[in-house]
């Protein structure tokens, strides 16, 4: 056994999954002490590769060298005892259990869950990952969820640990923490395999980088030498445009979306109340609500889209039409169109087609039912042309949702809205977790559609999205939405303290 | 170490193979049963399934048999499509026998055009009635539908008993717990005469199409689907749920209260205690066995029915007990949900990891 060579190097990886040929010849090399990028378009073999590592998935050809050694990894068992860990993007807890429940219930064998707690403790302290073990999962943000993951990982002494999108659901002073923790543990020798597509996170954070493109490499670099655009376009092997700014919204623009006074209670136990939110849209505006996950996001865009009525009729106006009252049906007929965060089973059915997905919100704008029977041809033909505008990467209307990747959906999710040329549309997270060409599309599409004088509100937790994208930003923290301020005098600082909850910088602003 | 692991996709070749894969199964399973019990069991299992077809009059006695078990397996598909989880069904098939039944008491003289029609009405009407009782306890208190349509399943039972025991037993028929015979112009309309076989065989396999149409192609069974597939998406559409429940129950009780108005008036003439065998629980089996669609339902319910006309003939010519018509049933349910997991599971062996804790 050599201890002076790379820590893992794979080469020749080639996955074939039924009609796609997931992994062709990869290669990858990470060393010791080193937190290296996977950066690739969503499809791009990203994750096929990182489940080859972590023994969830088996490839079909290629080698993989742990430690001078030649493995074949069986399963995330076999991982771990290797000294693999990984950090899933979507968690796996327990809510109604306790931090050290779930954490117990993650180790092999009872002989590890001796002293548990105290290990906990030592653990989280020693990498600046605070957790009291005695909390329930379901009082926790995202951010301590993550740190669970973590430190569940972290207990194995993992020489290797693989993160994937671990920012997306971050808040900017949460994300610089998670940065000194990872630093510092490369620096200890436990290397990192970081997956991200936030090019300025990875430029700052990685010394190494693996650039795929569907299913290959394209190319390896150290991100701090290359430009934001230059990763990018490696990326997606296309000359990327710049956003193009869009003129000032009118001042005289009439209001197309206003809120008063939204006040609901959540109807779930562990859910947040909307308290008192008032808010006006004009015709040409996007307006970005920024927060961290759990302050009210999820109610709020169940209030906007419907799905939760709002009460008194005059608390929701849509073009000037009180809409409190109405269910998601007759707010699209006023003129309404929403894509929620949840894409799966939620803004799609995933077992259905991608026509069958077009019906779901579009029957009544786009008229695909004519005497409560369905327009078949017109159906397929809108989602034929959703499927061509916005470049999603599909078979056609026939394949299933869930054969897509999560951005070619949510593609699909925003163009299906986006094309019925709402009044006013509503976006939650439009980009989470999605590749980096996918994200550029949808921010040219909604800015394309606020051009031609729709109201758009896009609520996200990723405030460099908001920043791009939103001509005044308002924060949600705790249920309340702040007076919204222009993002010309709107800096990262001033925004990131109303998302921590201070209510006096409102009137600073 | 035995493990079970999602298969992630569906092969379409064993989505339709697999009820036959189930029956083979069931039949070679009937056959090891036949044989601790000391029978020949080919003899016994073709006596069962076979020698029934080949009898005179065969065929019609098959599809009347299962003309109520088709109507009754339609709705539930519809049903069970959109995650409603009717299980009373049993329990409609009664009420609509009682409500038919008892206009055709009421009004035996009436000319048949007029009555007829509305005893179906009073059936359609009556198995609505328990199925909409259902629906409304699960929407206003939330209570779970499968448990709330089993309990109306026994209470019809014990209302027909006491109907037949006590008001409604025919005076002239020696205290057996039976109501007065029909008259004849409130019996089912004849398709052939001097049969059994009745307008229900015709309407069964147009209530099929009818609703596979609905389901498939309106937006009222995209409703369905979607509520079914994913409840939140629906939300999101704007379908109301509550809605969906109301004429998912409506729909399966109605269709089940038209079943057994249908079998009283056109097989047994008069109300008997005994007037179902269970018909709606087995209609449960034809759902299942028919993929949840309604079209599938009919070849289901012609073989669901090939198993009351093999109980029977087993006990006339083998001498074996009705029961072997359930444990059919049962063992056929068994394989069919078995090979239904199978389809998206499979079982795969792997070695303990060394250093695991045993």
């Amino acid at each position: 056994m050599t201890d002076t060579g790379p820590l893992l190097r794979m080469s020749g990886m080639t996955k074939q999954y039924p009609g796609c040929l997931a992994n062709d010849r990869v290669s990858l090399t990470v060393e010791r002490n080193q937190i290296h990028a996977l950066l690739g378009e969503n499809g791009a073999g990203k994750s096929t590769l990182v489940k080859t590592i972590y023994g969830v998935v088996k490839a079909d050809a290629g080698e993989m060298v742990w430690e001078g050694q030649k493995v074949s990894v069986q399963n995330p068992g076999h991982a771990q005892r290797l000294g693999i860990g990984m950090v899933f993007q979507h968690f796996s807890l327990f809510e109604a259990l306790t931090v050290a429940e779930n954490i117990a219930l993650g180790l092999a064998g009872g002989s590890q869950r001796a002293g548990l707690r105290d290990r906990i403790v030592r653990v989280s302290t020693e990498y600046g990952l605070p957790l009291d073990p005695d909390r329930v999962v379901h009082d926790l943000s995202v951010g301590e969820r993550q740190r669970i993951e973590i430190v569940r990982c972290l207990l194995q002494n993992p020489k290797l640990l693989i993160m994937d999108e671990p920012t997306s659901v971050l808040t900017p002073s949460e994300v610089q923490k998670l940065f000194v923790t990872l630093r510092r543990l490369a620096a200890e020798g436990c290397s990192i395999l970081y997956i991200s597509h936030k090019l300025e996170e990875v430029r700052s954070l990685c010394s190494a980088a693996t650039i795929m493109r569907l299913g290959r490499n394209v190319g390896e670099c150290v991100p701090a030498e290359k430009s934001v655009k230059e990763l990018a376009e490696i990326m997606i092997n296309a000359d990327l445009p710049e956003p193009t700014p869009r003129p000032e919204p009118s001042e005289q623009a009439k209001p197309r979306l206003v809120l008063d006074r939204l006040t609901i209670r959540s109807p779930h136990h562990f859910g947040t109340d909307l308290q008192d939110i008032s808010l006006s849209l004009a015709g040409g505006e996007i307006l970005g609500i920024a927060g961290i996950a759990g302050n009210g996001q999820s109610e709020l865009m169940d209030a906007l889209s419907g799905e939760v009525p709002a009460g008194r009729p005059e608390t929701i106006l849509i073009d000037g039409m009180p809409a409190g009252h109405m269910g998601p049906r007759e707010r699209r007929h006023a003129g309404g169109c929403f894509v929620p965060e949840e894409r799966n089973g939620h803004g799609a059915v995933t077992t259905m087609s991608l026509a069958e997905n077009a019906l779901l919100s579009a029957f009544s704008r786009q008229s695909l039912v004519r005497f409560g029977l369905i327009d078949a041809r017109k159906t397929h033909a809108f989602a034929g042309r959703i499927i061509e505008q916005f470049d999603v990467r599909t078979t056609g209307p026939k394949a299933q949702a869930r054969s897509l990747s999560g951005g070619n959906l949510q593609k699909f999710l925003v163009g299906r809205e986006v094309m019925q040329n709402p009044a006013v549309l509503v976006v939650n997270q439009p980009t989470w977790g999605v590749d980096a060409g996918a994200a550029l599309a949808i921010h040219e599409a909604i800015m394309a559609l606020a051009q031609a004088g729709a109201a758009v509100m896009i609520i996200s937790q990723d405030l460099d999205e908001i920043f791009v994208l939103a001509d005044r930003i308002a924060v949600i923290a705790g249920g309340r939405v702040s007076e919204p301020v222009p993002t010309r005098s709107a800096t990262v600082e001033s925004i990131g303290r109303l998302m921590g909850g201070s209510r006096k910088e409102t009137a600073d602003a | 170490m035995l493990k079970i692991e999602a298969r992630g996709h569906e092969s379409v070749f064993w989505r339709y193979a697999s009820p036959l894969l189930a029956l083979l199964l069931t039949g070679m399973t009937a056959a090891l049963i036949f044989t601790a019990m000391g029978r020949p069991p080919l003899l016994t299992v073709y006596t069962f399934l076979v020698a029934p077809l080949l009898q005179q009059d065969g065929m019609q006695a098959l599809v009347v048999k299962a003309a109520p078990l088709i109507m009754m397996g339609v709705g539930l598909s519809l049903a069970y499509r959109a995650n409603v989880w009717n299980i009373g069904t049993d329990g409609q098939f009664i009420v609509g026998a009682i409500c038919g039944g008892g206009v055709a008491l009421a009004f035996p003289d009436a000319p048949a055009l007029i009555v007829y029609p509305a005893m179906m009405v009073a059936g359609i009407l009556g198995g609505m009635a328990n199925g909409g009782l259902v629906a409304w306890l699960r929407i206003r208190f939330n209570a779970n539908e499968i448990l709330t349509s089993l309990m109306f399943a026994y209470i019809a039972q014990y209302l027909l008993v006491y109907l037949v025991v006590g008001p409604w037993r025919d005076p002239m028929g020696f205290g057996f717990p039976q109501s007065a015979m029909f008259s004849d112009s409130t019996l089912a309309p004849r398709l052939i005469e001097d049969s059994n076989v009745h307008i229900g065989i015709l309407l069964a396999p147009l209530i099929a199409v009818g609703l596979w149409f609905m389901l498939e192609k309106s937006l009222l069974g995209f409703q369905f689907r979607v509520l079914g597939q994913a409840t939140r998406a629906a939300r999101f559409a704007g379908f109301r749920e509550n809605r969906l429940v109301w004429i998912a129950m409506l729909i399966s009780g109605g269709l089940a209260g038209l079943a057994g108005m249908l079998e009283v008036t056109g097989t047994l003439g008069q109300l008997t205690t005994t007037l179902s065998p269970g018909y709606g629980f087995t209609a449960i089996i034809v759902a299942f066995m028919g993929r949840l669609n309604p079209l599938g339902a009919i070849p289901a319910g012609l073989l669901l029915a090939l198993t009351y006309l093999g109980g029977d003939a087993a006990q006339i010519n083998l001498g074996l007990p009705n029961a072997v018509t359930s444990i059919f049933q049962g063992i056929l349910l068994f394989y069919l949900l078995g090979s239904d997991y199978l389809l998206h599971h499979r079982v795969v062996w792997r070695p303990l990891p060394s250093g695991a804790a045993p």
